[in-house]
């Protein structure tokens, strides 16, 4: 035995000095407990600590997820309903418009049918007035020269001298018609 | 009353006041125990206290085998317990003090340290047992010389040779005139002091915790005879009050120990200033 293990025998009173023996065991005994949840039991409950904070974490990422999707779906299913209510909005704009033109391109077809119908009318009424103004002149012709052949009393033979009177005598009548129109 | 470390029970059962019989008072002898295998006088002997120390790891490595040796993810009662135990050291000591990142690879030694300090401490409630293992100086210089190996080799390993005095001087330039002496102190204070400090702590609460246990104890039958009686029954009810508070010791001083453990690992890790 070394002298200060003996001293440390003889001592045995004084606390403060650690019996050899003891110490080991202690040692011992705290190696025990430090090998057997260093080594096998900490890394087993870390495992599955590590494990339970991803199932954890899975499941919120999870709800996380399901919300983003819903809430993108939400968004795309307004947009949707957006797009069709201005759809609709600029169908009917166009609807309108297009009733629109219709009346105009019917009415500026009404007024160019009803302008070609008083047109045809004039020019009906202005071939009947010349073919009537004709045919008067020529019947009046007639009259006069018979009233003239009866009231002289001699047959007026020269026949281009006779038009000459007649057509000199209508044009009289005719600017004096247009003087007093 | 002598320093008979024969003595089995803390004091003598025959003896009662105004039998013309001193108080048997307890002190150094009740830490003392006859071995209960080999010679005491020999380095090769086996005690009551090695019989609780090893006792009490079985019993530790028991409750954690029981409820971490197969765990589940939805945790039963038992592995909640020991879980709660574990988490509680792992955040609120181990990583409050060295930080998450440096301080996992400590998580075991510290969490190991605390259930066995504990346990040791335990030991003076418990009925038959009743004496802590760590009132006995060996137990907790041996947990402390742990410590200090590690704090040294881990100051090394971090700072090397000229940086291990700069951490252990707490060397200062800003102090001035003041250096030589504060270095003087500081070297003495985290290098001899500090170890020895870190044991005796543990060590003189639970032998102070048990001496009054004991006190309380012996004098509640000591004063059980003729008028005494009454003063037995207060005795007891201290004895009751003491062994509450030292539930409560018990727990506290496990967790200064390694509260201490991270600071010191903590400093040995820490850039010196």
């Amino acid at each position: 035995m070394s002298p200060l293990l003996t001293i440390a025998a003889e001592e045995m009173e004084n606390p403060l000095i650690p019996p050899i023996p003891e110490l080991v065991i202690g040692l011992i005994a705290f190696v025990i407990v430090f090998g057997f949840l260093a080594k096998k039991l900490l890394p087993n409950i870390n495992k599955v600590l590590e494990e339970r904070r991803e199932a954890i974490e899975g499941g919120i990422e999870k709800a996380e997820a399901a919300q983003t999707e819903a809430q993108s779906v939400l968004e795309q299913y307004k947009a949707q309903l957006a797009e069709a209510r201005h759809e609709a909005a600029r169908l009917r704009q166009e609807a309108q418009e297009q009733g629109a033109t219709l009346i105009a391109e019917m009415r500026a077809e009404g007024q160019r049918q009803r302008e070609e119908i008083v047109a045809a009318g004039h020019a009906q009424i202005e071939a009947d007035r010349k073919a009537a103004a004709s045919a008067l002149r020529q019947d009046v012709g007639k009259l006069a020269t018979e009233l003239a052949g009866k009231l002289v009393g001699e047959s007026l033979e020269d026949h281009a001298r006779q038009s000459r009177v007649i057509d000199r005598f209508l044009d009289e009548l005719e600017e004096k018609a247009e003087a007093t129109r | 009353m002598s320093a008979d470390p024969t003595q089995v029970l803390a004091f003598e059962t025959d003896c009662h006041i105004f039998d013309g019989c001193g108080f048997p008072s307890p002190g150094l002898h009740s830490f003392l125990f006859e071995p209960i295998w080999g010679d005491g006088d020999s380095n090769v002997y086996f005690n009551k206290t090695m019989l609780l120390a090893l006792l009490g790891s079985i019993i530790i490595v028991g409750f954690f085998w029981a409820a971490f040796r197969r765990p589940q993810v939805v945790p039963g009662k038992l592995q909640m317990v020991a879980e709660a135990g574990y988490d509680f050291i792992r955040r609120g000591v181990v990583y409050e003090t060295i930080g998450k990142k440096e301080g996992e690879k400590y998580v075991p030694l510290v969490v190991s340290l605390f259930f066995f300090v504990w346990m040791m401490n335990l030991w003076a409630i418990i009925p038959l047992a009743q004496f802590p293992v760590t009132s006995v100086i060996a137990y907790p210089a041996g947990l402390a010389a742990i410590v200090y190996i590690l704090w040294v080799s881990l100051t090394f390993k971090r700072h090397g040779f000229v940086g291990f005095f700069k951490n252990v001087t707490g060397y200062d330039k800003s102090l001035g005139p003041v250096l030589p002496l504060a270095m003087g102190i500081e070297f003495f204070s985290n290098l001899l002091i500090r170890p020895f400090t870190h044991a005796v702590r543990l060590f003189a609460n639970m032998f102070a915790g048990h001496t009054l246990l004991l006190l309380f104890t012996i004098a509640s039958w000591y004063l059980l005879n003729g008028i005494g009686i009454a003063y037995a029954g207060v005795s007891f009810i201290m004895t009751v009050v003491m062994t509450a508070f030292e539930l409560f010791i018990q727990a506290l001083q496990a967790y200064v120990f390694v509260l201490l453990t991270c600071t010191y690992i903590q400093g040995a890790l820490a850039e010196h200033h």
